[in-house]
């Protein structure tokens, strides 16, 4: 057992760059909840303390501010790791690919499960630089495979495109109103 | 008998044995493939199984549940990269059996003992659950209550180092759960005048935001990169029977998954260690151990392997989940309106032994599939990175909009998906935060049923067993701060520890 000496090592975490800024934000979120209390909640007449529909939120959001207190207090006084600008600059990056996310919801009810999942996973992955036609082929093969497993096999809930109302009346278009 | 033989009856129908093979072999399949673990695969699953039967769909679930860490240990003993958190000690003596040309019956050694440990754990559980059934209705409100709270204290003092962090997050789940409409007195509870927050946060949203879009994200934004290959020739199904050698390990570390994964919280990575102590401490060669103890081997497969089946009863018997993977499939039960409690054990101990009999199947169907295919595992595993991340945020896609096609519902599981990143890449623990909403929903149903019939505090433990549970709290904060001390004087070196053994945690 050369690397792990007690039983903490298998649960312990280690800090790493960027703690201070996860710790000033949680920090400030907490406040935040708190000050809205007053506005967000309701303390009721004639009702016992653990009825009341505000104890919970308060509970909580009491913990969020004292663990988030002591948390920012540990970063503030604990080792500067360097790191931290390139760090942040992660999640930032991470944003676009939240975007993409959204563009894909957007796109399914007006092109259809089908059409959309194809242009998303295609263009993502030539965006993430997978070059050549193997590449595009798994592409397509994947959202082809998801959409048939999920939508024609599984029947989950997801709307038929509007696109597929302009095409002409017909098996055709049933079909892909259906399953595609 | 006749409840077992109910059971049997129950799960003998074509929808669950396909439930049980897809569950079973894509759980390996998935568990294999480093960053994407089980609780990915639930998270995305978890919407299309509602329209299932309850059995069904808990059967796929738990299908993957149990079968993902036999996958995970394949990754871990040839390329040094577990493929699901729990297989993290597997690569402390399994990598160094492939060095030195033992790859064949590491790989053995591992499958042999998870299903040992998946077995034995089951069997117990199976003569158990009559006694449980006699026990669990003695947990009424403050019992549960006390649990539930337990639950939150354990998942805190659990992560050390990160205490303070793990708090801030449980208490975020639990204020999480409190948004929206509340049901006693119709107040709004931090709606701020939004619509689609007056229906709450779904926890379903929440869940796959935190596991599935996070590790998209997560994989998109790095460098990409691909497993490497390692070719395993011989035969499996000999080399698993290598296990019997080490009977008495085996043995030790189901009993010890059993014991441990049925308090919330803990389970795995306890079991894990104290199997590895034990086995460690009674080897004849224990400078072996992190070199490629064959002994080593078995102690963590063994142990990890026993833990799903006994993570079920606190789930089953008292509705009460200790881990994410468990409150994922407490929403199965919700959907379907079927609460399970101390009433499940009691009325419908056939529906317990089914999930039991899935589980044993389980565990026969995986090591079949393991033992012929390990080659051919090693090569679907080599999918890039980057491109694995866009499979998952498409996956992802299906999880949340079929749900109920919404757009706000989309827009949270990505914000869920960035928050779940930042603390992914920050080693901060996501499990907090799905243990506060759910238990933190228990909790505040439960404390103000109890409170009806409590006049003074002592009321509230004034039985056996919330007068243990009791304890039990008061007993992890101290030992919390007893260990903090002892660490300190001890003042060890940061760098003597394994800094990155959590580094696969959250796939």
């Amino acid at each position: 057992m050369s690397r792990i000496k007690t039983l903490q090592d298998l649960f312990r975490r280690y800090r790493r760059p960027g703690d201070f800024v996860i710790a000033f934000l949680s920090f400030a979120f907490a406040l935040f909840l708190a000050a809205n209390l007053p506005f967000q909640t309701t303390w009721v007449a004639r009702t016992k303390l653990f009825a009341q529909p505000a104890f919970w939120p308060t509970v909580a959001i009491a913990f969020m501010v004292l663990f988030s207190t002591l948390h920012m207090i540990g970063a503030l006084v604990s080792e500067r790791i360097p790191g931290r600008l390139a760090e942040v600059m992660q999640w930032i990056r991470a944003i676009e690919y939240a975007l993409w996310f959204m563009a894909y919801v957007l796109l399914v009810p007006i092109l259809g499960y089908l059409p959309a999942t194809l242009v998303f996973t295609v263009t993502l992955t030539l965006r993430l630089g997978y070059r050549g036609w193997r590449w595009m082929l798994a592409a397509v093969v994947f959202g082809a495979a998801v959409v048939i497993l999920f939508k024609t096999f599984l029947h989950v809930k997801i709307p038929s495109g509007a696109a597929y109302e302009l095409m002409p009346p017909g098996a055709l278009r049933s079909f892909f109103l259906t399953y595609l | 008998m006749d409840a077992f033989l109910s059971g049997l009856h129950m799960i003998l129908v074509p929808e669950v044995a396909l439930a049980l093979l897809v569950g079973s072999l894509g759980g390996v399949i998935i568990g294999a493939i480093p960053g994407v673990g089980a609780a990915v695969a639930i998270a995305i699953l978890l919407p299309a199984t509602f329209s299932f039967e309850p059995i069904v769909g808990l059967t796929m679930l738990l299908g993957i549940y149990g079968s993902s860490m036999y996958g995970g240990s394949l990754p871990a003993i040839l390329i040094n990269t577990p493929g699901t958190p729990v297989n993290a000690l597997t690569t402390y003596d399994g990598h160094p059996m492939t060095k030195r040309g033992e790859a064949l019956r590491a790989l053995g050694l591992a499958y042999g003992a998870s299903f040992v440990g998946g077995i034995l754990s089951i069997v117990a559980l199976i003569v158990l659950s009559p006694v449980l059934a006699k026990v669990a209705p003695m947990f009424g409100s403050r019992e549960i209550f006390l649990a539930a709270l337990l639950g939150i204290v354990l998942v805190v003092v659990a992560h050390r180092g990160q205490t303070f962090a793990a708090g801030s997050l449980a208490a975020f789940g639990v204020f999480l759960g409190t948004i929206g409409l509340e049901p006693v007195k119709y107040t709004q509870r931090y709606t701020f005048g939004f619509d689609f927050l007056a229906s709450g946060v779904d926890l379903i949203v929440v869940v796959l935001g935190l596991f599935a879009v996070s590790q998209a994200f997560v994989l998109l934004v790095d460098p990409d990169h691909a497993p490497k290959s390692q070719h395993v020739s011989g035969n499996m199904f000999k080399a698993m029977l290598g296990v019997f050698r080490h009977k008495r390990i085996a043995s030790v570390g189901s009993s010890f998954g059993v014991l441990m994964g049925m308090i919330p919280g803990v389970g795995e990575f306890t079991a894990q260690f104290l199997t590895y102590t034990y086995a460690q401490k009674t080897s004849k060669d224990p400078d072996a151990f992190g070199k490629g103890s064959p002994e080593g081997l078995v102690a963590s497969e063994s142990a990890n392997n026993a833990v799903p089946a006994a993570a079920m009863i606190p789930l089953l018997a008292l509705g009460i989940p200790g881990e994410a993977l468990t409150a994922m499939m407490l929403s199965v039960f919700y959907v379907h309106n079927v609460v399970p409690g101390p009433g499940l054990f009691r009325d419908h101990l056939d529906f317990i032994y089914a999930l039991y009999i899935a589980m044993i199947l389980l565990n026969v169907l995986v090591v079949i599939f393991v033992g012929l295919s390990s080659n051919l595992l090693m090569k679907i595993i080599q999918i890039p990175t980057r491109f694995l991340g866009m499979t998952i945020l498409t996956l992802a896609f299906v999880g949340v909009y079929s749900l109920r096609n919404s757009v706000t519902d989309a827009m949270l599981a990505a914000g869920f998906g960035l928050l779940g990143l930042v603390l992914k890449r920050q080693n901060l623990p996501i499990v907090p935060i799905i243990l506060g909403i759910v238990l933190g929903g228990i909790m505040e149903v439960k404390l103000r049923s109890a409170m009806a019939r409590v006049k003074t505090p002592l009321d509230f433990v004034d039985r056996p067993i919330a007068a243990f549970l009791a304890f039990a709290i008061v007993a992890m904060i101290v030992i919390h701060f007893w260990g903090i001390v002892r660490e300190r004087r001890l003042s060890e070196p940061e760098s003597a520890h394994d800094h990155d053994i959590h580094d696969s945690q959250q796939g």
